[in-house]
């Protein structure tokens, strides 16, 4: 059909067209000389680099919903008696945004399937930034000179919580007015300033009047607008940065091997969206989210069972649902630690500890050069492994904030998973960092492993003797390459006490803490097969089927000393067949 | 179509229609000829009274104590609370639910299939009733929710949403209380016993009197209820009725699980894609 000399003549049309437009706009405004250098821009391939791109797309879809939302939705407290299409809700008195809420969801065309769209990508807007920022955390793609794009992004995600709960407080139902509260005890919390801080955000006493318009400027305005520049200041530098890669063939800390933006990326990018696009909108068409007209209009004297925030504000709840109820008094004053603890410091402390992690591995690796290349998770074994603490703290607060759900839902007492999550809360944790840190460490000794003696091969093959041996083969060259090429890292050691003229050196104690600390970070690592032991095990490789063949192995059929000594003894597929086995 | 049949008569599943053709005509005719259930009304209160005594002995005085007086374990437990005063309705509701008689000791008596028919029950009601004044069964107007105008439903649901769902959920789906007790899901409950359960406050729940909540208050609230079963789920899927729990839970496995997959699918495939050689 394409070959058809009509057909051809007219795709030619069509794309002489085309160039004609592309033409006349380049002659005028002269954006071809402009982006011709970053059209030929190259990214590296793996799924892991798209994780942000999901977060890109979401907020592509937030900002459409959202202006569709805008058209409707009356950021105001006056009290309306509602008179729309939901019964059950009819001739209730109820703020105006409340009932602009339901008049969205049941009386605009489109609406609730626009509203359930907006918050479902809002949810998977945080979701992918956060698995994005795990996927650069557990390569190291945060080191230099890559640190400050970390905090843009760092920034992003703490933004994109406010603005998500600013976003699900506006529709002033009795969810969000729960939840508002809450926000508000976290404010009262605050020792000295927390009442000022209260009044001065809610005009007076709670809820009052003027803090859904106020939070609605904040949420459609403020914080889109400077979500809108931080993201753009983040694409801006992994532009200038150039995209990471992982260590393989061709692939070093100086270039980037890839496909170029424009057609490959643009391409698939721009499907990437439409993916994205698709499946908000069937999760917004098939899946209910935030059911409003279910939970009615906010009422100070009313709450549900089930009243949690989102998810990305879970881990906070559960933090305030498993602590004790410390309070101080003080002169007449009260300190709610109960509160402060969970609700104020646990935040702080997660932000400042993820923020400032490049600089807190930076001083004490001692590493101040480059990295365009990204490390495998097992060979930085315990960055990993505080990584995987750190997740492991942060779904366990994310369960003890759904406690209730968990107690109903497996017929538990609600006080037991409490109890449980206080203790557990300091002690997983540091398990799940010995168990990470180990783990990393085996699967390091296993690619050595792989490396100097083959894979397994799963040919079991019985020698003359009567034992047996699984034949190992060497791995490809690629693949060995990729096994090889990390860094090997060395402990930062302490400069010597004296110098040559036995001067001591001053102040050791920063040094020695910071040796220290990267003894623990490096020391265990297991080192790289060097270039003799490449060799020696080569060597062995082929030398290996004398072993079997001279009946030197011990008789008792020991496996696992075989296994290592006959490594890749055959080459070809005829191994072990046509030896007879001898006469015992 | 003698023909028809004879010709038939092998197939395989005829044994299977004649297996039952006999059964529904060996029900039809013992429902049609089986003796008529013993009428209540002709019997006096009094017997009645006995009657359910006797009931009462067996299977509920080993908790609840011979004279209905409760019994106080050695430690100051309470292995079965005195029933002298609870009322018919209290009895109604427990007994009908089958939370009554309790398969052991328990943190709470969980509803199951009941074990006492309406007859036993109207007999246990009545000695209950006899030992003290209490709450009595309710009359169908009392609950029949069958008229409820859109007013009424609507107010309903603010006295629910005001009293009700602490406990049991937005959605009447039930929630979680301390010590492993629980407030059960409203849904699929009859109307008589959420009015019943209003009026006697069984279990962890407060009792809702006349004075609390007025009857016609009360009917409201069953009829929110009510309407919340029938209800259409507007937004979808409902996950449950959970709250953001359940999304969340949606929104990374199905929403991140699905975009994850769809990004793994694009860097596989296009320009790079190296097919594996044979």
């Amino acid at each position: 059909m394409s070959s058809s000399p009509a057909a051809r003549s007219k795709a030619g049309a069509a794309s002489r067209s085309t160039a004609g437009v592309v033409t006349w706009l380049d002659e005028r405004l002269g954006i071809g000389a402009l982006t011709k250098k970053q059209l030929r821009k190259v990214f590296p391939d793996h799924w892991s680099f798209m994780l942000g791109e999901i977060a890109l797309w979401s907020f592509v879809i937030l900002l459409l919903t959202g202006t569709f939302l805008s058209f409707w939705f009356k950021p105001s407290m006056a009290e309306v008696e509602y008179m729309g299409s939901y019964a059950n809700l009819r001739g209730l008195h109820m703020s105006e945004a409340y009932a602009s809420t339901l008049d969205l969801s049941f009386d605009v065309r489109g609406g609730l399937l626009m509203r359930q769209m907006h918050h479902w990508s809002a949810n998977l807007f945080l979701a992918s930034m956060t698995i994005h920022m795990l996927r650069v955390f557990f390569t190291g793609a945060f080191r230099k000179p890559r640190e400050l794009n970390w905090m843009i992004g760092l920034a992003l995600l703490m933004l994109g919580i406010i603005e998500g709960f600013a976003g699900y407080s506006l529709p002033d139902d009795l969810l969000s007015g729960t939840g508002l509260r809450i926000a508000q005890g976290l404010m009262l919390s605050i020792p000295v300033v927390g009442s000022y801080i209260s009044f001065f955000v809610f005009g007076g006493e709670f809820p009052g009047d003027d803090f859904i318009p106020r939070l609605y400027t904040v949420h459609v305005l403020l914080v889109p607008g400077i979500l809108l520049a931080l993201i753009t200041a983040h694409m801006l530098l992994l532009v200038y940065h150039k995209h990471t890669q992982f260590p393989g063939p061709g692939r070093t800390n100086n270039n980037v091997v890839g496909f170029p933006l424009m057609p490959v990326y643009m391409a698939k990018a721009g499907g990437f969206f439409f993916i994205v696009f698709g499946v908000t909108a069937l999760m917004g068409g098939l899946l209910q989210i935030n059911p409003i007209w279910m939970y009615g209009p906010y009422n100070p004297a009313e709450v549900t069972a089930g009243s949690q925030p989102d998810w990305y504000m879970g881990w906070l709840e559960g933090g305030l649902r498993i602590m004790p109820n410390w309070e101080t008094n003080l002169w007449g004053y009260t300190l709610s630690w109960n509160v402060l603890i969970p609700g104020v410091l646990l935040l702080g402390v997660l932000f400042a500890l993820l923020a400032f992690y490049p600089f807190i591995e930076r001083w004490i690796t001692g590493d101040d050069r480059e990295h365009h290349l990204l490390e495998r998770p097992r060979n930085a074994p315990t960055r990993t492994a505080f990584g995987v603490a750190g997740m492991t703290a942060y779904a366990l607060l994310w369960i003890a904030g759904g406690n209730d759900i968990l107690a109903y839902e497996f017929g538990l007492s609600l006080n037991a998973i409490t109890y449980v999550m206080r203790v557990a809360i300091f002690v997983v944790p540091v398990l799940a960092f010995i168990i990470t840190r180990r783990w990393c460490l085996s699967l390091q000794r296993h690619d050595r492993e792989v490396v100097l003696h083959g894979y397994e091969t799963g040919v079991i093959v019985r020698s003359p003797d009567g034992s047996y041996a699984e034949i190992h083969r060497p791995i490809n060259p690629v693949r060995a390459y990729e096994l090889t090429m990390h860094e090997q890292h060395t402990p930062v050691e302490l400069p010597a006490a004296h110098d040559a003229n036995g001067v001591p050196a001053p102040a050791q104690g920063k040094e020695r803490l910071r040796s220290r600390l990267s003894h623990f970070w490096y020391a265990d690592d297991v080192s790289k097969p060097t270039k003799e032991e490449l060799e020696a095990a080569a060597h062995h490789a082929t030398n290996g089927s004398h072993a079997l063949e001279d009946g030197h192995g011990p008789a008792s059929g020991n496996g696992a000393h075989l296994g290592i000594e006959t490594s890749g003894i055959v080459g070809g597929q005829d191994f072990g067949l046509e030896q007879k086995p001898k006469a015992p | 179509m003698v023909r028809k049949l004879s010709t038939r008569r092998r197939h395989p599943l005829a044994g299977f229609v004649v297996l039952l053709f006999a059964l529904v005509v060996a029900g039809g005719l013992y429902s049609a000829f089986r003796p008529a259930v013993a009428d209540e009304s002709g019997k006096s209160d009094a017997q009645l009274i006995a009657e359910g005594r006797q009931l009462y002995e067996v299977g509920c005085a080993s908790c609840h104590g011979l004279n209905a007086e409760g019994i106080i374990t050695k430690r100051g437990k309470n292995l079965g609370p005195p029933l002298i005063g609870v009322g018919a309705a209290a009895v109604d509701f427990q007994v009908s639910t089958g939370r009554m008689p309790m398969a052991r000791p328990d943190t709470q008596a969980p509803e199951k299939p009941r074990t006492y028919d309406e007859g036993e029950v109207a007999r246990l009601a009545a000695y209950i009733a006899s030992l003290g004044p209490g709450p009595a069964i309710p009359d169908p107007e009392y609950y029949d929710v069958s008229e409820a105008t859109d007013e009424e439903i609507a107010r309903g649901g603010e006295f629910f949403r005001t009293n009700c769902t602490a406990c049991h959920n937005f959605a009447g789906v039930g929630g979680a209380l301390p010590e492993g007790r629980y407030a059960p899901s409203l849904h699929g409950v009859e109307p008589i016993h959420i009015y019943e359960a209003m009026l006697t406050g069984p279990q962890q729940m407060p009792v809702f009197s006349d004075e609390v909540l007025t009857p016609k208050q009360k009917r409201g609230v069953i009829a929110y209820i009510k309407t919340l079963e029938d209800q259409t789920a507007y937004g979808g899927l409902e996950l449950g009725s959970r709250g953001p729990v359940g999304e969340g839970l949606w929104g990374w496995t199905f929403g991140i699980g699905a975009l994850v997959l769809a990004a793994v699918w694009i860097a596989n495939n296009g320009v790079r894609a190296e097919r594996k050689k044979p």
